[in-house]
């Protein structure tokens, strides 16, 4: 198992067979007293684990989620505040330790139970049900766009909702009326009648003596006065005066700096390290070798070989130290697998078809493809990818009397603080997470690592140490998106119409939805056999869809041409019964102005995907003169249900689109002699200013349950792009990236590539 | 000892020259706004100003920047009170997402509207590629670039019209 999945989830059997769902999610009981030295500075009463308030009236609300970029201790704040009535300019937002309190169990019932709804009467067994889960599995993620539509839906505003509650209650004994008497209004509690206006910290004392209630009346749409509003991000003016704190910038006194390397070829254990030269170059300390490790959590579970470090006085003597190590690997065998031999398994698996899983299968296909006289076939693939976060792996730890302190940037802290102390033999109780903004995660900061490596150092070391990966290991020693290929095939009747749809993909993983298409097609046979590689795989932003996503838009536009229809139109005559999809697509094309004629060299695309709960349509333009693409606009529609913080979901729209043209012009990792054979920036190129296409983005609230916003938008773009390359050459462009491939063909001799 | 003058301050340091200023900036003065991206001048997040130019602080050792005005991120605003119109405008436009590499894309920046308070989107191109988002975060640079030119205009034309004021002695 080396993902955190819905199916492992259900496996533990302590809520399987269930069809219904938990509408709430503050936890049973009040457990503030007992936190309230932990959370609350001076003059501040924690109300309940997720809502502080100060003497000043401030309001600050616990996110226990970790902020790597996307602005959600921002956005779930106002959720909060919203539902408590609070005043935004006295509202703050705080990250919440990595204790078992945080846990965020709501997550997990989002993921396990969508959609569903519970009686109250059983709600809390339920939600103690699952908060045990979410604390043996030590869940604190932040991933699978989950933020806003699970903690903040089924957490955060419950917590603003029930503080309310709280303290109109607590007003109402006190003055001795009605509770329904009693308005509540930018932070102050208001009883007309008898001309009474306090601030909430009046009350605050006394409300958090009170039990929450699980099930608080919550705002109807056009009830909310903070959500869906523009809101200034909290963390930003620290991001612009270099005075936020990443964990980087840690400084603790009599800190040394370290840095590490693991065996090339993956899988590779070490034989010897021969260190003289190093520990010659001035500045260097000690060099350590540290043990294999392995983590069976579901969240962030790994396997990963021996390491060896340079303990130094600054990372500059460290990476001069391990570049001048003498290590020998064991390589296992490995060192004779290439991209190209991994993709000729992936062939191979695919034609034999061993073991075949099965997604969908919907009426007959076989019966359909034997008496067609239309079938088209297309393989896909793509490559695999290094998430390159701009700030490289590093972690700050102390170990001392028993305890660790640690200072990272990371997705997941209570997972992170267990493999650590497991790490070290120690409780994980004596484990303290400071977790930091992260300068990027994408995926590769749930995977605790680079932590263990730091505690294992600092432990030796007997003094605080700064372990800095170089950009080099960053990308050679990744949890890669997988490499995927795809093998389609469709039948068309006689009016172009497609009539079965046949997928066989190598490498399952998560979300299972990925490979299914919302197009009408009657027979349906989606699959996937398993094609092992030594290559250690992990999430990368939008997961399984960011290659599905590729494969199955893409081959529509093909199956689309192949009929002679107009992409789009085909597209949205096949999505009769998904209006709520038909709409963005609609949208997309409107304001893309889909019909109206482009100059020669001129191309565009488009893309329709359903991921995370949310739906987005893109429409790409190129323009390919002599050979040479650039992407000159990206138009894309999201539908999130509903946007909580509207700028917020456009800064992750056009997020995700440059995270997603990076890989489809640039994104390859190959293996070579059983290594990666890129390392930095160079050879593992980013869209940078000068390549950066103008995106227009469109947000449709159309009221459907709220879904994801880092996500979604990654996925459409490279089919987008790659639609219109077609469009623009005729050329149809299988595999990724696209810079491989020489675009001065004409449209007349254009074959597919690939 | 290195002697470096880092935002306006002199600086004795106690370093190996060949050691790039990047880590002398972190690791010995606790400058830490200067950002670690690739090592090799490929991404920009370390950039600084060496008298009034970007460079690399990553791959420049020391020696070579010895006696010259060095500027930082902690150094790019006028004063502890008040802002550098780009950081202005990078709040306004909400640039930042993780907010790592900006540091750097605002001493490019700076530098850029340092030499043209004006400049066009090929200008931007050129002076902002070298700087890398992987949050992508590049229209709403450009737009923030823009925002300030703008705010420049407006003072030099406001300092164009009050020293025309004061020749006419109105």
């Amino acid at each position: 198992m080396n993902k955190w999945t819905r199916r492992a989830f259900l496996s533990t059997g302590v809520i399987a067979g269930t069809g219904l769902v938990v509408g709430i999610s503050i936890r049973p009981g009040n457990r503030a007293q007992g936190l309230q030295d932990l959370m609350a500075g001076e003059g501040e009463t924690l109300i309940h684990a997720y809502v502080k308030i100060g003497a000043d009236n401030v309001v600050t609300a616990i996110i226990p989620h970790s902020e790597m970029g996307q602005g959600i201790h921002t956005s779930l704040a106002q959720m909060v505040a919203d539902e408590l009535d609070a005043d935004w300019d006295l509202v703050r937002a705080e990250e919440a330790p990595a204790l078992d309190e945080y846990a965020n169990y709501a997550v997990g019932k989002g993921f396990l139970l969508p959609g569903a709804k519970f009686p109250d009467i059983i709600i809390p067994s339920v939600d103690g049900a699952l908060m045990q889960i979410a604390d043996v599995l030590n869940v604190q993620i932040t991933g699978g766009s989950g933020s806003i539509r699970f903690t903040g839906e089924l957490g955060s505003r419950i917590a603003g909702a029930a503080t309310r509650q709280l303290l109109v209650q607590a007003a109402a004994e006190e003055w001795q009326v009605p509770e329904s008497e009693i308005e509540t209004e930018k932070s102050h509690l208001i009883h007309r009648a008898s001309s009474r206006n306090e601030p909430y910290a009046a009350f605050a004392a006394a409300a958090s003596t009170m039990k929450p209630s699980y099930t608080p009346e919550l705002k109807r749409q056009d009830q909310f006065k903070v959500m869906g509003q523009h809101v200034q991000r909290f963390d930003i003016p620290a991001k612009v005066d270099g005075t936020a704190q990443f964990a980087l910038d840690v400084r603790l006194p009599g800190m040394l700096y370290a840095t590490v390397t693991r065996s090339p070829v993956f899988g590779g254990t070490l034989i010897g390290t021969k260190d003289e030269a190093a520990r010659a170059i001035s500045g260097v300390i000690d060099v350590y070798e540290l043990p294999p490790m392995e983590s069976n959590d579901m969240v962030g579970a790994f396997t990963a070989g021996e390491s060896v470090a340079v303990l130094a006085e600054g990372y500059w003597p460290a990476i001069q130290g391990l570049k001048a190590l003498e290590i020998e690997w064991d390589n296992g065998g490995n060192e004779t697998v290439s991209s190209d031999k991994i993709f000729a398994q992936f062939d191979a698996d695919i034609s034999a078809a061993q073991d075949r899983g099965s997604d969908s299968l919907v009426g007959d296909a076989d019966d359909v493809f034997a008496n067609a006289a239309n079938i088209i076939s297309a393989d896909y693939r793509v490559p695999y990818l290094a998430h390159t976060c701009m700030e490289p792996l590093n972690a700050t730890a102390e170990v001392k009397d028993g305890r660790c302190e640690l200072w990272i940037g990371c997705q997941n802290p209570l997972g992170f603080r267990q493999a650590v102390a497991d790490a070290l033999g120690i409780d994980a109780e004596k484990v303290t997470v400071h977790n930091q903004f992260m300068g990027g995660g994408f995926g590769r900061k749930a995977r605790p690592d680079y932590a263990i490596q730091a505690a294992l150092v600092a432990e030796r070391a007997g003094r605080p140490v700064q372990l800095i990966w170089s950009r080099e290991e960053d990308v050679r020693q990744d949890f890669y998106r997988p490499a995927v290929q795809s093998r389609f095939r469709a039948a068309l009747d006689n009016d172009g119409n497609p009539i079965a749809w046949e997928n066989t993909y190598v490498d399952k993983h998560e979300p299972i939805e990925a490979p299914l298409i919302p197009y009408a097609i009657p027979a349906q046979n989606i699959g996937y056999v398993a094609s092992p590689t030594h290559v250690p795989f992990g999430a990368w932003r939008s997961v399984d869809h960011s290659q599905h996503g590729f494969f199955t838009e893409s081959f529509i536009d093909e199956v689309a041409v192949a009929a002679g229809k107009d992409p789009y139109e085909y597209r949205a005559g096949l999505l009769k019964n998904h209006p709520r999809h038909l709409a963005v697509l609609e949208k997309v094309a409107t304001e893309a102005r889909w019909g109206q004629p482009l100059a020669e060299g001129r191309g565009r695309g488009i893309s329709l995907q359903d991921s995370f709960g949310t739906l987005v349509a893109q429409v790409v333009e190129v323009t390919i003169v002599d050979g040479d693409m650039s992407v000159d606009r990206v138009v894309a529609v999201i539908d999130a249900g509903f946007a909580i913080s509207p700028d917020g979901i456009t800064a992750q729209v056009e997020s995700a689109i440059i995270y997603g043209l990076t890989a489809a012009l640039h994104g390859e990792i190959t293996i070579e002699n059983g290594a990666v054979a890129q390392s930095n920036f160079h050879d593992y190129e980013a869209v940078r200013m000068d390549t950066a296409p103008k995106i227009e983005t469109h947000i449709i609230n159309s009221g459907h349950a709220i879904g994801g916003a880092g996500e979604p938008g990654t996925p459409g773009i490279a089919p987008a792009l790659a639609n219109a390359v077609f469009d623009a050459t005729g050329i149809r462009v299988r595999n990724l990236p696209l810079n491989q491939f020489n675009l001065r063909f004409g449209v007349e001799d254009a074959g597919a590539v690939g | 000892m290195a002697v470096l003058i880092v935002n306006g301050t002199r600086e004795e340091i106690d370093v190996d020259p060949s050691t790039p200023l990047l880590w002398v900036l972190r690791e010995k003065l606790a400058l830490t706004g200067t950002k670690f991206g690739c090592g090799i001048a490929q991404c920009g997040a370390c950039t600084v100003h060496v008298a009034g130019s970007p460079i690399r602080s990553c791959n420049t050792p020391v020696s070579a920047v010895e006696g010259q005005e060095i500027t930082t991120i902690e150094g790019l605003a006028p004063s502890s009170e008040e802002l550098h119109p780009l950081q202005t405008a990078w709040i306004e436009h909400q640039v930042p997402q993780c907010g790592y590499c900006q540091s750097g894309q605002l001493m490019s920046a700076a530098a850029l509207l340092a030499s043209n308070p004006n400049p066009d989107d090929a200008a931007i191109d050129s002076a902002m590629r070298g700087n890398i988002c992987r949050c992508g975060m590049y229209g709403r640079i450009r737009q923030a670039i823009k925002t300030s030119a703008a705010y420049y205009e407006v003072a030099s034309t406001s300092e164009l019209a009050d020293q025309a004021q004061e020749v006419s002695g109105e």
